[in-house]
């Protein structure tokens, strides 16, 4: 398994080497930066690091009595919020760049999936199998709140902090989701 | 432990920090799982600018405001960093979240984005979520007196 990843890892890296970024950075680094000042926004005014895969848990405790949510329901009013902040801002995203009425060379119009029309707005919706969704949405599931942090809580905050959990959270999920893919891909899965 | 005791402004001041950071989400691309997939097959590496422009801003701030400021002025929280204990979980747990992150292109921040940006199939990976959460809390629930449970995970 370790061979047959860094194998492919290797090749892919030399095909890299034509064009590492066919679709330029700078709407990828301006999204970052968004991402990271959110975060920054509600730690100065909280003193909290919030990650997103918590949600999961506390939203449940509304719920389920399980012993193991029960550590979550002081949080899960806000994090209700922080979610909702988040699918709105992204819809605020779409109402305006997606859809363009707002324009700028920074931004980049979509290259993937399917963009629609709703009411003279442009939304966008993949191409991905539902199944893949799913079923990747269980591990997720399972593995973020296991792993204690997803790649908010230990690529955003968990990196910022510089926490070594975090380092090895991120190192591992990133190079086994690396090799994952490029087996799907591998067996002719897409999208 | 109640994060919003009074403070009016607790609940906006989190909304417009998920504002911003779902904005980001949905600039960047990466509430597309394609963009995540093309990222993590070494097609296209600009998700790589997300994630590291993210952490810098959080690094600086969460650097620059307990040696600067007092206490948060909404929860009047001490500003700390994000540490958890570094255990066999963080890699197991890791690992899992990878296998689903390689299959699926989704993450949770970014899933909820992508519900913002129109992607209706997104629920199928949150509904997924959900089931996966509940799984292992399940389990984790019949054997809490391991003390493997750690509390505050985000």
């Amino acid at each position: 398994m370790t061979h047959v990843v860094s194998l492919v890892f290797g090749l892919e890296a030399l095909a890299l080497l034509s064009d590492p970024f066919p679709n330029g950075i700078e709407h990828y680094l301006l999204g970052g930066l968004l991402v990271g000042l959110g975060t920054a926004v509600i730690y100065l005014g909280t003193g909290i690091a919030a990650g997103a895969s918590t949600f999961l848990e506390s939203t449940l405790s509304y719920v389920s009595s399980l012993s193991r949510f029960e550590q979550y329901r002081a949080s899960r009013d806000w994090r209700v919020v922080f979610t909702l902040g988040i699918v709105a801002g992204a819809a605020i995203y779409a109402v305006t760049f997606q859809s363009g009425f707002l324009s700028s060379s920074l931004h980049q119009t979509a290259t993937t999936g399917e963009l629609y029309d709703v009411g003279g707005f442009t939304l966008w919706v993949t191409d991905v199998q539902p199944w893949r969704l799913l079923l990747g949405g269980v591990l997720i599931g399972i593995g973020t709140r296991v792993g204690k942090g997803c790649t908010s809580g230990h690529g955003v905050c968990g990196v910022g902090s510089a926490s070594s959990a975090s380092f090895v959270g991120v190192a591992t999920f990133l190079l086994v989701a690396i090799g994952v893919a490029q087996l799907v891909a591998a067996v002719g899965v897409t999208p | 432990m109640a994060d919003h005791d009074s403070h009016p402004l607790f609940l906006p001041l989190v909304f417009v920090g998920g504002l911003i950071f779902g904005f980001g989400l949905g600039f960047s691309h990466m509430a597309q799982p394609e963009i995540v997939l093309n990222f993590l097959l070494l097609e296209d590496l600009g998700l790589l600018f997300v994630m590291f422009g993210a952490a810098v801003v959080t690094g600086v701030v969460f650097f620059i405001a307990p040696a600067g400021i007092g206490r948060a002025p909404l929860t009047g929280r001490a500003y700390g960093r994000r540490l958890k204990t570094l255990d066999r979980n963080v890699v197991i747990g890791g690992g899992i979240f990878g296998v689903g992150w390689g299959l699926s292109g989704i993450c949770p921040g970014a899933a909820y984005a992508s519900l913002g940006v129109g992607n209706y199939a997104i629920l199928w990976g949150i509904v997924g979520m959900f089931i996966g959460a509940y799984v292992q809390g399940y389990w984790r629930s019949s054997d809490l007196e391991t003390g493997t449970a750690t509390a505050g995970a985000d």
